[in-house]
């Protein structure tokens, strides 16, 4: 009493064919919605023009004075450039003792600036000037035995959100909230030119 | 002329009827849904949340009619909003203030679920989606503060985005997915903006609306804590409960027009409530080379900030930060009390849930107050006495003595 073309009977169902065509049709679906999903995940990945604009910076080292801290922006970072008074470099291992992590182990750095200075030259120090606690901005105290951070202060950068504090090689002392020392950027130096953005072997004098 | 076997008799009711089921809704959802009739003060707070998101959703369509997403636009047409669009102002205040009563509202609807155990079986699942709510509505809030672009916004998005970096391997590449640029920037403010007025919302309602069908499927607890199901009449209606309409809709209307009361206070008259609602430096615009004296999240989310600050890691306190938001999920089978109200149970889970709300509070306090000396060691010592009720619960909800559940539902306490 069926009609034709309408199977009525259970038993001529191949199931173990249905179960195959259900698990391949799921699977191609699967692959489907991954590959579909790409360029929509993709998209939030930083623009061209984002890119573009990350590109290495040059900046002009005549500019800079003995002592002078200047901040310019790059990939949306304040980077410190410090011109480091030559006293104070020589002072840096007297902090070791009293640090988190003096060798840099821990913390993010070109391995050009994995030493007790954290620079390739030791009169100039570049830095991501963002604490590495939770991104506010360290403010450069140099003078040693600041008023507000006591006597044996020796010199460095204060972050006033939750008091980190770095020596003037932006290493973290032992008691800040921050665990690592203050991030370099990759740079080279070419004469008075320093690139912020690049690695290289230029520039290691 | 009526097709065969339709009359016309009844009239658009009974046509609508048979197209779209609107009185088996009615009936179903309202006079056919009986809940327990023991309800109190504590059971005003799911229905407010509801009356919240209706504010929040009509406010944020508005606001989104005048708002310029951009990072050189958003701050300028905030302003515009608030001093050249006709009640502008009020629309803005109403969204704002919103924001920190949907979690007023949300907080006391959760303390009402430890306090009677409602997140007890069979309200695993309803309890979920509850918690799921609460995780949107965090994302909704943290984007939904962005958006202003003041300086505020600018440095608490970079505080939080910065703790996904703290994750192995992937981190410092899903930070840069997330802001689509090397720091918080236009991309991010672009993508915040869609999140939260079309993905997060559209999320929200799913989840309301599963929350409310899971609730119909297993019926609300009760001060009590007794399963009025358990215990039908002759005509197979529970002898404890009342139908939710007219009763609870007449003892709803009564919540919201208090509640409505309080909130138009805020919004007319202390709309930043003291910079807890609107923090001062959000006045400013975004500066990416000059952050905020003090940064703090919104009052909601320091609980969670002050448990983050606490600890001396940066990734162990972004862990706790998470597992203190994640332990709330598995209430359900941390509790192995045989009662579920705490009219029943001992003075072990009373003080324990004491403790717990003390905590919570303390650390809701110490969160907006700033990371040093004091502050720090107790806010440890109240992160450790946060996780110890969800830690411990398994073993004192065990040892705790318990009294007799009656039969049926009491009015008066002990």
């Amino acid at each position: 009493m069926t009609d034709a073309g309408v199977v009525a009977d259970d038993a001529a169902v191949d199931l173990s064919r249905r179960k195959f065509l259900t698990v391949a049709t799921s699977a191609t679906a699967a692959v489907g919605v991954v590959v579909a999903a790409t360029p929509f995940v993709a998209s939030w990945k930083p623009s061209e023009r984002a890119r573009a604009m990350g590109a290495p910076l040059d900046f002009d080292l005549s500019k800079l004075q003995p002592g002078q801290l200047v901040t310019v922006v790059w990939r949306k970072q304040p980077i410190y450039i410090v011109s480091r008074p030559n006293e104070l470099v020589g002072k840096l291992s007297a902090n070791d003792a009293s640090l988190k992590d003096p060798q840099s182990a821990a913390s993010d750095q070109p391995e050009y600036a994995k030493n007790v200075m954290r620079s390739r030259r030791a009169d100039l120090l570049v830095l991501v000037g963002t604490c590495t606690h939770l991104g506010c901005l360290p403010k450069q105290r140099f003078e040693p035995g600041d008023a507000t951070l006591g006597a044996d202060w020796p010199g460095g950068f204060f972050c006033p959100c939750h008091g980190s504090r770095f020596d003037l090689a932006g290493r973290v002392f032992a008691g800040s909230p921050a665990s690592t020392n203050l991030r370099i950027p990759p740079y080279i130096i070419n004469g008075n030119t320093l690139t912020i953005g690049v690695d290289g072997a230029a520039g290691a004098a | 002329m009526a097709a065969a076997g339709e009359t016309n008799r009844g009239g658009f009711r009974v046509w609508l009827n048979k197209r779209l089921p609107v009185d088996k809704f009615v009936s179903d959802q309202l006079l056919e849904y009986y809940a327990p009739k023991n309800f109190n003060i504590w059971y005003f707070f799911g229905s407010l949340a509801l009356v919240v998101l209706v504010i929040q959703l009509l406010s944020g369509i508005f606001l989104t009619m005048f708002y310029k997403v951009g990072e050189s636009t958003a701050f300028d047409s905030i302003e515009f909003i608030r001093r050249e669009i006709e009640y502008g102002w009020l629309i803005q205040y109403i969204h704002s203030t919103g924001a920190s009563a949907f979690f007023i509202v949300v907080y006391l609807h959760m303390f009402r679920a430890l306090l009677y155990g409602s997140y007890k079986a069979p309200r695993e699942l309803l309890w979920i989606f509850g918690m799921l709510i609460y995780l949107a509505l965090m994302a909704e809030a943290f984007m939904g503060y962005v958006l202003p672009w003041g300086n505020m916004s600018y440095w608490g998005a970079q505080v939080i985005v910065n703790l996904f970096s703290t994750i192995p391997v992937f981190g410092p590449g899903l930070v840069e997915w997330i802001r689509g640029d090397y720091g918080i920037a236009d991309a991010t403010l672009n993508r915040f903006f869609a999140l939260h007025v079309v993905a997060v919302p559209l999320a929200i309602i799913l989840l309301v609306t599963l929350h409310l069908v899971a609730l119909r499927q297993v019926g609300s607890n009760n001060p009590d804590g007794i399963e009025i199901k358990e215990n039908k009449g002759a005509d197979g209606k529970p002898v404890d409960g009342i139908p939710f309409h007219p009763y609870y809709t007449i003892k709803d209307i009564v919540g919201i027009g208090v509640f409505l009361v309080l909130f138009c206070i805020v919004v007319f008259f202390v709309p930043t409530f003291g910079g807890l609602f609107l923090e001062v430096p959000n006045f400013d615009p975004a500066n990416p080379l000059s952050t905020p004296e003090h940064i703090a999240p919104s009052w909601y989310f320091t609980p969670f900030y002050a448990i983050l600050r606490a600890v001396p890691d940066q990734k162990m306190g972004a862990l706790l930060m998470l597992l203190s938001v994640v332990a709330w999920f598995f209430l359900p089978w941390l509790d192995r009390s045989p009662v579920k109200s705490m009219r029943y149970r001992g003075w072990w889970c009373r003080g324990f849930l004491a403790m717990f709300v003390i905590s919570f509070l303390a650390l809701m306090y110490l969160g907006l107050a700033p990371a040093e000396g004091i502050y720090v060691t107790l806010a440890r010592i109240f992160s450790v006495s946060y996780f110890a009720f969800f830690v411990l619960m398994p073993f004192y909800t065990r040892w705790d003595r318990v009294k007799p559940v009656p039969q049926r539902v009491t009015f008066h306490h002990e």
